[in-house]
């Protein structure tokens, strides 16, 4: 019944569907809300140039490994290891860096691996004896964490080489100077090119996909709202993409965080991995009944997010340019945190990146804000909490009324 | 007797866009069994729901009145109070918990929250015996049947006093042995004076039980039967139920029989938990091109075994036996394996083992074949919008769009996605198991003409069913599966209710 009346329905009005697509375009509003609070209350010192750079500095690795956090909620699962594994790949590459003198070309790939390792061991405890995950990786936070402590014998090891150090602090240079017409404000022009370029991309790929939608009677949102959301991020990414030329351009793990949200979009959206991760959160029994090794899927779940937190371990490192036994305690929290901001179903099966993203920049505001405005770590904490909670009454507040 | 005890009286209930009652009309005397039938999603369960109080009052129109009275319940409470209560099909049981705890859940017999265990347990023994179950009141609901389940429950209501007993598909997963106790009980009851409502779509058995059926279409009451005074037919309820004349509820099969495609040889299987315990026993089996092979049996035979352990082994444990495809033998150790020999299996429990319930149907129909839609791990948009769109108009699922989720369709839909995801993977046999469970009357029909052409196509059905009309209609042999073995195989021509029976039966005997 409701599938013959729900077929009579024509066109959905605009009403409908706002009410139906509220969370995407909820989240969206509150990040510019949000952004254009603070900019207020401050006086304008979040917008500043030198602040937009730190803001994107302090919070990398909180998106990185959101990216891969969000695959093991749609999994259904959690991981709570990932503060740990963060100390303790950064505590290898600064032993193989600085102890033992190591390139940074080969001590970043083998990190990696070795941060793929440490999600290795605990996706075989939660895929193959089937422990919940949420044991596995409480016992994985003790033992990496424990394991730093070890490898550092309780000292920060420091400071980096400058090429490891530039992972981090370092900057995209200016590779369209010549072409600068406004020498005097603008520093670093191919930034700007960069994210003009890419606004008008997303622009032409936006409306290529509503006229494919067309043809194929798939329904589109409607325009105003297309147009509106469109024009939101235009502006915000133009006026971030002009502040950060006027200062020294983009931060070079800005480059890699932008192709890691790419990366993980194209694979939760279409590819054949991404379709079964999250067939296997929405239905685990169905999805091993269609074939799909729901046990080697999980595993690698784990492993990638052992690798994504062990480049957010390095990021770290070197920003801090020196390895400490406490870095990154907490880190999970924040992760989790803006993975279900970003509107994932801790019930797996939902989520996605652009959320989880969102969610993320949602809690590096506030962060950033409230310490301009010097409030302490306490009200900070209070406030990331209560937010974190409002924001999932508003998805269960959602669903139970529609 | 003449007693009216309720009557509800222009009932309406609308949800956001949908009217799912339309001035319903029900009126049931003290001390009968009254039958309330229609398809799915004609509005029985919403009406129950009505009057149990799910629905408070206010949020419908119309009146209900219980004891010569008008009622407005705002809770569920409120209509146990005065003896109205209504036992779902998913039962309301806490698995771990003892039967004596269940049945005083929220009710407990307390003197200032501190529990009276022995009077707890001598008044469930009173109510166990009224229900002529036989298991100790500390025993777990895990540990029985669902047919005890069953029984639980109606102790449960009995304990509350009941004077109304609504029970929504009571008999839906009982075998035919624990369905008759059940009935045999309500019949008890309504010697007592008990009223009771029965949703069911078993027409046999309500024709066993019911004093009046009133049956319900499209959210409206269409009539109400009186058992007594009239000869009703199953063929006369059907009518009232889909609107028209049932002439055939089968299609007419023409078989085209080739070579055997599938044959199951010396398959032994022990049981998935109790891991020394033989399940399966030397069952052999064949399947050949163009036949609809039926498995019959009670429920508990083996036959949802038999079919999930040869599907790559995904139910059991010590598997041992041969398998052959076009007579050569092929491994299938693994549900990757078996699908890649040509088999396939659509499970009985389609919501939770066969739909992906908060995906759309396209994402549903290609979950098991994503490389026939993918090229090096990237899925072709297109492509699989084609492959979806095709099997919705194929089989002819009723959505407004392939990207309807799986959730909003009726039972009958979500199966033909079901078999949508099941055809992309170019099978060679089928094994439909309970394939029209929950299906209402009209889509059966579709599916038995889905497995007809499908049959034609050269490809081996092998179905699974506790309804032996549906296996009679439908097939061209028939296995009788008890307890862990074949022990018969019947031809079209030798196939009836009672051999069936009978093969079971004289089986029984002889272990």
């Amino acid at each position: 019944m409701v599938a013959e009346t729900s077929a009579q329905k024509t066109k959905p009005s605009i009403g409908d569907y706002l009410r139906n697509n509220i969370r995407e375009y909820g989240l969206l509003v509150a990040l510019v809300v949000i952004m254009v609070f603070f900019q207020v209350v401050t006086n304008g010192v979040l917008f500043r140039p030198v602040n937009i750079t730190n803001l994107i500095l302090q919070n990398s690795f909180i998106v990185i490994m959101a990216l891969g956090m969000l695959l093991i909620i749609v999994a259904g699962h959690i991981d709570l290891s990932v503060g740990s594994i963060v100390a303790f790949t950064g505590g290898l590459s600064a032993i193989m860096l600085v102890k033992w003198g190591i390139h940074y070309s080969i001590v970043v790939p083998v990190c990696l691996i070795l941060g793929g390792l440490a999600g290795a061991a605990q996706g075989y405890w939660v895929a193959y004896q089937k422990i919940p995950a949420f044991i596995v990786t409480l016992a994985g936070m003790l033992v990496f964490r424990g394991l730093t402590y070890v490898i550092l014998q309780n000292r920060p090891i420091g400071p980096f080489p400058k090429d490891f150090q530039s992972l981090s602090t370092g900057f995209v240079p200016d590779f369209l100077s010549f072409l600068n017409p406004m020498p005097g404000t603008v520093t670093n022009f191919f930034s700007l090119v960069v994210v003009v370029a890419l606004v008008a991309l997303a622009i032409y790929y936006g409306l290529r996909d509503r006229r494919e939608n067309d043809k194929h009677g798939t329904e589109n949102e409607p325009f105003a709202f297309f147009a509106g959301q469109m024009g939101i991020i235009a502006v915000v990414a133009i006026f971030l993409g002009y502040q950060l030329s006027t200062y020294k351009g983009f931060p070079n793990v800005l480059i890699v965080m932008g192709l890691l949200i790419a990366l993980y979009t194209f694979i939760t959206t279409r590819s054949t991995i991404g379709r079964r991760v999250y067939a296997m959160g929405g239905n685990e029994k169905a999805a091993k009944l269609s074939g799909i090794n729901t046990e080697r899927l999980t595993f690698y779940t784990f492993v990638n997010m052992g690798v994504l937190a062990a480049l957010a371990g390095m990021i770290i490192a070197a920003r801090l340019n020196s390895a400490t036994p406490k870095a990154g305690v907490g880190f999970e929290l924040d992760v989790i945190a803006a993975c279900f901001i970003g509107g994932a179903s801790a019930s797996g099966g939902v989520g996605k990146i652009t959320g989880a993203v969102i969610g993320a920049l949602i809690m590096g505001v506030m962060n950033n804000g409230m310490s301009i405005m010097g409030l302490g770590i306490d009200y900070q904490q209070l406030v990331k909490g209560l937010v974190l909670l409002a924001a999932v009454f508003f998805d269960v507040y959602n669903k139970n009324k529609g | 007797m003449d007693n009216i005890i309720l009557e509800m009286r222009g009932i309406t209930k609308t949800f956001p866009g949908v009217k799912a009652l339309d001035n319903v009309n029900l009126k049931v005397r003290e001390g009968e069994i009254h039958a309330l039938v229609g398809e799915n999603g004609a509005g029985k369960s919403t009406l129950m729901k009505v009057l149990s109080g799910v629905y408070p009052a206010g949020s419908y129109d119309g009146e209900i009145h219980y004891d010569n009275q008008i009622r407005n319940f705002s809770t569920i409470s409120d209509s146990e109070h005065i003896g109205i209560i209504i036992i779902h099909q998913e039962l309301a049981l806490v698995p771990l918990l003892s039967i004596a705890e269940n049945i005083f859940l929220g009710n407990e017999i307390a003197t200032n929250g501190v529990i009276n265990w022995k009077q707890t347990f001598s008044r469930t023994q009173e109510l166990l015996n009224k229900v002529g179950l036989r298991e100790s009141p500390s025993a777990r609901i895990t540990d029985i049947g669902i047919g005890k389940q069953q029984l639980v429950e109606i102790a449960k209501a009995l304990s509350k006093k009941v004077r109304l007993l609504i029970l929504d598909e009571p008999t839906a997963s009982l075998n035919e042995t624990d369905s008759d106790a059940l009935l045999k009980l309500l019949v008890e009851f309504r010697k007592q004076g008990m009223t009771s409502i029965i949703i069911s779509h078993k027409l046999n058995e309500i024709k066993k039980v019911a004093d009046k059926i009133t049956i319900i279409r499209d959210g409206g009451t269409v009539e109400t039967l009186d058992c007594h005074n009239e000869d009703i037919s199953e063929d006369r309820i059907i009518k009232g139920m889909v609107g028209r004349d049932m002439e055939d509820r089968y299609p007419p099969r023409n078989p085209k029989i080739g070579e055997t495609l599938l044959e199951v040889k010396n398959w032994n299987v022990f049981h998935q938990h109790h891991r020394d315990r033989q399940f399966l026993h030397d069952v052999n089996f064949t399947v050949r091109a163009g036949e609809v092979v039926g498995i019959a049996g009670l429920m508990g035979a083996g036959r949802t075994e038999t079919a999930m352990s040869v599907f790559g082994k995904s139910w059991g444990h010590k598997i041992t036996g041969d398998v052959f495809m076009h007579g050569k033998p092929v491994d299938v150790s693994t549900i990757p394996r078996a699908i890649a020999v040509g088999l396939a299996y659509v499970t009985e429990d389609r919501k939770h083992l066969g739909l992906v319930l908060n995906n759309n149907i396209m994402h549903n129909t290609t979950l098991a074949n994503l490389d026939g839609v993918a090229s090096t791990g990237v899925i072709d948009e297109r492509k699989e919008r084609e492959v979806a769109t095709g099997y919705r108009t194929k089989l002819r699922i009723r959505s407004h769009s392939i990207y309807q989720e799986a959730v909003n369709l009726s039972g009958g839909n979500q199966q033909k996605v079901v078999l949508s995801k099941w055809l992309f993977t170019s099978p060679e046999v089928l094994i439909l198991d309970e394939p029209t469970r929950g299906i209402d009357v009209g889509a059966k029909y579709e599916i038995y003409t889905i497995i007809n052409q499908l049959a034609a196509e050269g490809k081996g059905i092998l179905m699974i069913s506790s309804e032996m009309p549906e296996l009679l209609g439908t097939c061209d042999r028939i296995y009788v599966m008890n307890e862990g073995r074949i022990v018969a195989e019947l031809s079209r021509d030798e196939a009836s209710q009672e051999s069936i029976m009978r093969a079971i039966m004289r089986s029984g005997e002889k272990h």
